[in-house]
């Protein structure tokens, strides 16, 4: 018999999971709050660590959905979930309920608001701008006229913002922000050639594959500094540049420097639209926030919520291939799940 | 500079501040380094605003200098903080107001304590009973003065007759404002504003015409710290910090600094002198230095309080230029008379600072 297997949240996991359902014979259906797919992905543009066009892989995945079975509805704002007689009743806050034999959440993550960290002035200070801004200004060509007038520049990029951070509430790692950082660093120093760019960080987490090489291609090849140091304050100048004090860890120095752009590596935190959601449920959450499966070793993808199901990284951050191949194992979980209550 | 984000975070960080009924306790230093302050901070309240402000001569150092250099420890302070807190009581007062930021500090430090670890509360209580036979009641506001002023600085401005506008040219004057590193940056949700950008003097200044300089070395400490200056050996550090906040807003050309604790108003006041005695340096183009001014002080020369009835001749830095530019009439003779007309002496002028 055909069931309905309901996906909350069209980002890269969400996609990914509903190609991965393609081959089964239930009915998939992709609930996304905005008016287009792709989550976070359709923000950004060249990809680490090999620098692939966002915009083709956002194509090849929405691409990839099988059209006989899956359907997407836009604008639908999933808030509320209960379980009932052996499925899930799933609440849209536009009033509208559908019942389905299995759930997989995919509402991805939130981006940290740069904003708490008030001690470095973003949305005070014209010229402090978040990693996710950065994004935005590639994509849509618009820079600010002043880092275009082809005189050099100073540019910071600072690690860490939001996350391992006890006062901002976080005190995961992000795990992706240091690799932006040296992938954006690389890009700038690419786009105005004339720049100079200063990566302050703790210390530099190069886990995934060609990631380490990047770090050292941006060094050598691309003459970035990396200064092991927290900035501890911006403040800005006369001009519209930025003073930023930090501490040299390694030469055991305070420092002073002035740039001309500062760049924030804001983290991934909790989807607060996942939090209504999870609420309902009374499912459970990581010490982080991030929605916790049942077991992290062996059912990463499970909750204790029969047929609810995780996938991408509204569990924890992660890169878009390990959010895609976590979709994979998930889709493979429910079509196992639905087999199992098909027997009973 | 984007208004709105600064907007943002004030509105995050708007403090309770009582309306009246205030139980105010004098700061042991400000006395004597800006005699006129406290007294002018009680009459604006009684005699402008007409609050009713209550005092008690049995009240004493809270010993937070002793605290913060390690001499006085935390069960002792605490237990003079709850002998405060018990004359409030006594008085029938709910609204604790200290002069000091350094008191300010204590107080919500305990509080706070107090908050997490109630044991610590019963502690201080036993402490004070045992010695004084006294109890006391958790105040329901602590404010700090300059958050009263604050709370008023529209009424004020209202009754006021001076603008903070230079006379001469019709534009605003320039303010640095400086604020306690107790005041807020321990507990941001204390201070008007919060710890990164507080509105509390910025928001005396706005409301009385002024324009305030945001330059990059505004939230670095005056330099005073306790242990910089206290012992001797490391005054160049408590002088370094100092000049370093200085040189950063000297582009800027402010026309006064204001300032909110005792021991920054202090220290960016005497310290133009020392810099200036030690490399004959200063750091405004006449030469004369940066006037640094009480919050108290300020709203009592918008409020047309006599400059030398508040104290002001015993600023380092000489403030006629100041008054000059708002249009405060003073009498010149008066500035070295005391307050029955005496003669209190003219201090020795200093080598490099014009007068
Ligand atoms: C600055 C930055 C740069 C990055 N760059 C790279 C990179 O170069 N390479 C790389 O591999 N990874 C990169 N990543 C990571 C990548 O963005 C994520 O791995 C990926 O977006 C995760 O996909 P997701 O589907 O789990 O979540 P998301 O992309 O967040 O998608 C979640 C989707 O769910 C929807 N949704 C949420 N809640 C609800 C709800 N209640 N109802 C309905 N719909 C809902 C959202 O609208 C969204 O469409 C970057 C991350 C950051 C922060
Ligand atoms: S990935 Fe790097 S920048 Fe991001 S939180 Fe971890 S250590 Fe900090």
């Amino acid at each position: 018999m055909n069931k309905t297997i309901v996906i909350v949240g069209g980002g890269p996991a969400g996609l990914e999971a509903a190609a991965a359902l393609g081959s089964s014979p239930h009915h998939v259906l992709i609930l996304e709050k905005e008016h287009n797919t792709g989550g976070k992905l359709k923000n950004w543009h060249h990809l680490f660590p090999n620098f692939a066009d966002a915009s083709e892989i956002l194509k090849s995945l929405e691409k990839s959905l099988p059209l006989n079975n899956s359907e997407i509805k836009y604008d639908c704002d999933v808030f509320k979930m209960e379980q009932m007689d052996g499925n899930l009743l799933v609440s849209l806050k536009s009033g509208e309920k559908i019942k389905a034999d299995a759930v997989l959440l995919a509402t991805g993550f939130d981006l940290f608001d740069a904003y708490k960290k008030e001690e470095y002035g973003h949305g005070i200070y014209k010229n402090v701008i978040t990693s996710s801004e950065l994004e935005g200004m590639f994509v849509n060509n618009s820079f600010p006229d002043q880092l275009k007038d082809g005189l050099p520049k100073k540019i910071a990029m600072v690690h860490c913002v939001g996350s391992r951070d006890k006062k901002a509430g976080n005190m995961h790692c992000s795990k992706l922000c240091c690799i932006t950082g040296v992938k954006q660093a690389i890009e700038l120093r690419k786009y105005l050639s004339k720049s100079s760019v200063y990566n302050f960080y703790m210390d530099l987490r190069m886990y995934g594959q060609h990631f380490e090489e990047l770090y050292q291609e941006a060094q050598e090849d691309y003459g970035v500094n990396f200064i092991r140091g927290r900035v501890s304050e911006i403040a800005e100048i006369s001009d519209g540049k930025l003073q930023v004090k930090a501490e040299d860890t390694l030469s055991g120095r305070p420092m002073k420097m002035i740039f001309d752009l500062v760049v924030l590596l804001i983290g991934m935190t909790p989807a607060t639209s996942a939090a209504s959601i999870a609420q309902s449920l009374a499912l459970p959450k990581s010490g982080s926030g991030f929605l916790a499966p049942v077991h992290q070793h062996i059912s990463a993808n499970e909750t204790c919520i029969p047929g609810l199901f995780l996938a991408g990284t509204c569990r924890e951050p992660l890169s878009l291939q390990e959010s895609i191949t976590d979709a994979r194992a998930a889709a493979l979980k429910i079509i196992e799940w639905l087999k199992l209550k098909d027997n009973h | 500079m984007e208004q709105e984000g600064k907007k943002r975070i004030w509105s995050e960080y708007q403090k309770e501040i009582a309306d009246d009924h205030y139980f105010y306790v004098r700061s042991c230093i400000r006395q004597t380094f800006f005699p006129g302050s406290e007294t002018t901070f009680l009459k604006i309240l009684r005699d402008d605003l007409s609050r009713d402000v209550f005092e008690d001569a049995r009240h004493t150092t809270c010993t937070g200098i002793g605290y913060h250099t390690d001499i006085v420890p935390f069960e002792t302070i605490m237990t003079i903080a709850a002998r405060h807190f018990a004359l409030m009581t006594e008085a029938g007062y709910v609204n604790f107001v200290p002069s000091c930021v350094t008191s300010f500090g204590i107080y919500t430090e305990i509080l706070d304590t107090w908050k997490h670890f109630p044991e610590m509360e019963a502690k201080a209580r036993d402490y004070l009973w045992t010695a004084t036979r006294r109890e006391f009641k958790i105040p329901d506001n602590l404010s700090h003065t300059s958050d009263i002023i604050y709370r008023f600085r529209n009424e004020l401005a209202e009754l006021s007759g001076h603008r903070l506008v230079n006379k001469n040219d019709g534009k605003p004057l320039k303010v640095v404002e400086h604020i306690g590193c107790h005041y807020a940056k321990m507990f941001p949700k204390c201070g008007v504003g919060g710890a990164e950008f507080p509105a509390v003097l910025s928001g005396m200044v706005e409301a009385w015409g002024g324009e305030v300089i945001d330059y990059p070395e505004r939230r670095h400490c005056c330099g005073f710290g306790f242990r910089q200056y206290l012992i001797k050996a490391n005054r160049g550090y408590s002088l370094s910090n100092s000049k370093k906040k200085f040189e950063s807003m000297q582009p800027y050309q402010p026309d006064f600094i204001v300032a909110n604790c005792p021991g920054c108003a202090m220290f960016l006041d005497r310290w133009q002198y020392t810099i200036a005695e030690m490399e004959g340096i200063t750091y405004d183009k006449s030469g004369k230095g940066i006037p640094v001014l009480t919050y108290e002080e300020l709203a009592g020369l918008i409020m047309g309080y006599d400059p030398w009835v508040m104290g002001m001749q015993m600023h380092q830095i000489s403030v006629e230029p100041l008054l000059d530019k708002i249009g405060i009439v003073y009498n010149k003779k008066d500035k070295y008379l005391g307050s029955k007309g005496q003669y209190i002496g003219v201090p020795q002028p200093p080598h490099f600072l014009l007068q």
